[in-house]
């Protein structure tokens, strides 16, 4: 079988044609670098994607801090993730990288902080 | 009032004039002052909460708020000086520059100003859509700005006009906080946002995508209530008899983005009618001496790893302008292909590399993008396709420059 995709990992979006069948890819093409191959082999395996969304702060200089995850997680469990991240409120001061989730929903990425948010 | 003389202004605090800034201090340029009218810096990425920033400069995919942090640290680690929550109100072209800030107002001389304000987004009057006007539609910014600054759920059932990224990243923000997204409207037969965008945001969400599409009423009196949309022909006409009611309670508008330019334009600096920011040489300079410009104000960038290494070519130009006054090579233009939105600079005086960053005006497949001075080539580049979403850069190397010679940027179908 044949199938386009459009790599996400980085901005250059390079259009990959994979050719499988059943589980077993048999060739990739178009991809500008390795991850290209990965990416397309995980994609009709098991697709997966990182997310991002905000957490509250309280006592902080903003009332949200921006996060995301350590690294991509199977894409159907991506509401799972969210409901857990929404559940989440956190105390100021907040760092850059702080892990305020670990494993999210056991799936073995670190739901972290991307802005630093300081005590009112 | 007492007038404050710098070596270097920089008119906002964002990506593009965060890297002019630690690039000119890394030449050792000490004098640099950056004047930003929020009270934080980092520009527009503090609410691009997404990651996939930095890949080629980082090796890391960062969000937007942690690359902007990146060189937020450098200026901080630098010693540059920096004012926040000051607003440039006024810019000659003698490189006066006037600021305005709560405790008051403050007059500088520099003898180079860069501007690197960043840029605004199409509105509805820019677009002009009949209808009364409820509460409920935003822009894409000032949607993302809402919900990931100022934590306010804007809606719960939305329409999207407009496949600009930003709308998509929206379209995508907005289904993972539990709002229903009906559709994203495109009047354009091909999607204005990333393809990466398209997957990632739409298709992973089964949002969909109507090309040749746009909304022609907006209905509700105190709140939206819902959106008529047609489709169109070729010459984005609503063709009669396909209108279609949408219900939905928030209509966000990704329409386009154009360079901030009142402040270029107080100051005399010649405008492309095509980019809608300054034109300039290779070196970043605008049509009045000593204004440099970079980033979005230049003109409107996707990608901000682009602008960090747009604004550090202008600042090695600028360097140099504050070392010696350019013997000046005449500056001759470079021509655009017709099927070329514009380029960036438009031209050229050869007295340093060059690099041209471009847009093709329409999708097109298998073509090759060379840059030529008389019957010399000096670069090719091949596409498999090309789109107007994707901004192509093009490098010649100083030494294979003629001055005083046009270039032509031409695009050949294979
Ligand atoms: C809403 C939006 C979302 C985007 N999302 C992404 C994204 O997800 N990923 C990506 O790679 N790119 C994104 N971009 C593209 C963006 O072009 C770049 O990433 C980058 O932020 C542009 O940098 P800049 O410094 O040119 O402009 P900006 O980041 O806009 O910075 C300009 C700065 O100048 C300040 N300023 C303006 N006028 C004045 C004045 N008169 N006085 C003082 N200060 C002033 C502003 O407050 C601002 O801080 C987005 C752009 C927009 C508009
Ligand atoms: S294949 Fe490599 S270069 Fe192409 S989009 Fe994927 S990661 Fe980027």
């Amino acid at each position: 079988m044949n199938k386009t995709l459009t790599c996400v990992i980085c901005p250059n979006g390079c259009q990959l044609t994979v050719d499988y069948e059943g589980v077993t890819i048999q060739s990739v093409e178009g991809a500008l670098c390795s991850k290209g191959n990965q990416y397309a082999e995980q994609e009709i395996l098991d697709p997966k994607r990182n997310i991002a969304s905000s957490v509250r702060v309280t006592g902080g200089k903003a009332p949200l801090v921006s996060v995301r995850l350590t690294g991509p997680i199977p894409k159907k469990k991506i509401f799972d993730v969210m409901a857990e991240i929404r559940a989440l409120s956190v105390a100021a001061p907040v760092e850059i990288g702080q892990v305020l989730i670990a494993d999210v929903s056991g799936l073995g990425q670190d739901v972290i902080a991307t802005k630093r948010i300081d005590r009112i | 009032m007492t007038t404050q003389n710098r070596s270097v202004i920089i008119i906002g605090g964002g990506p593009a004039g965060l890297a002019a800034a630690a690039a000119l201090r890394q030449q050792g340029v000490e004098d640099i002052l950056i004047l930003e009218r929020e009270h934080d810096l980092g520009g527009i990425l503090r609410q691009c909460i997404h990651d996939g920033f930095g890949l080629t400069r980082f090796k890391e995919a960062l969000s937007g708020p942690e690359y902007a942090a990146r060189f937020v640290d450098t200026v901080q680690q630098a010693g540059i000086e920096v004012m926040t929550d000051i607003t440039v109100t006024e810019l000659h072209a003698d490189r006066t520059v006037v600021a305005t800030a709560r405790s008051g107002r403050y007059v500088f001389k520099a003898q180079a100003v860069i501007l690197a304000m960043g840029c605004r987004e199409r509105t509805r009057g820019a677009i002009q859509i009949p209808g009364s006007r409820p509460a409920g539609v935003y822009t894409a910014g000032i949607a993302q700005a809402y919900m990931n600054l100022k934590n306010i759920m804007i809606g719960r059932s939305a329409v999207i006009l407009g496949s600009g990224d930003i709308g998509l990243i929206m379209a995508r923000r907005l289904t993972l906080e539990g709002a229903s997204v009906k559709g994203v409207f495109e009047i354009q037969p091909y999607p204005s946002g990333l393809p990466r965008n398209i997957t990632q945001c739409l298709d992973d969400y089964d949002i969909p995508l109507f090309l040749s599409h746009t909304v022609t009423a907006i209905h509700g009196t105190k709140r939206l209530t819902g959106v008529t949309v047609s489709q169109v022909d070729s010459s984005f006409r609503p063709i009669p008899d396909t209108e279609k009611e949408w219900t939905c309670d928030t209509l966000i508008l990704s329409v386009g983005l154009i360079p901030e330019n009142e402040l270029s334009k107080m100051a005399g600096v010649l405008l492309d009618p095509r980019t809608k920011g300054p034109r300039v040489d290779e070196h970043y300079q605008t049509s009045v001496a000593g204004i440099f410009a970079a980033g979005n104000v230049l003109h409107v960038h996707d990608l901000v790893d682009f602008v960090s290494l747009e604004a550090e070519r202008l600042a090695e130009s600028v360097g140099d302008y504050l070392k010696q006054a350019p013997a000046d090579e005449e500056a001759v233009p470079v021509e655009a292909d017709p099927e070329l939105a514009y380029t960036v600079p438009q031209l050229v005086r050869a007295d340093r590399d060059l690099t041209v960053s471009c847009r093709v005006r329409r999708p097109l497949n298998r073509v090759r993008i060379s840059i030529w001075q008389n019957d010399q080539k000096h670069v090719t580049r091949r596409f498999r396709r090309a789109i107007p979403a994707e901004m192509i850069h093009l490098t010649v190397p100083k030494e294979k420059l003629v001055p005083g010679e046009p270039l032509k940027v031409v695009v050949e179908h294979e």
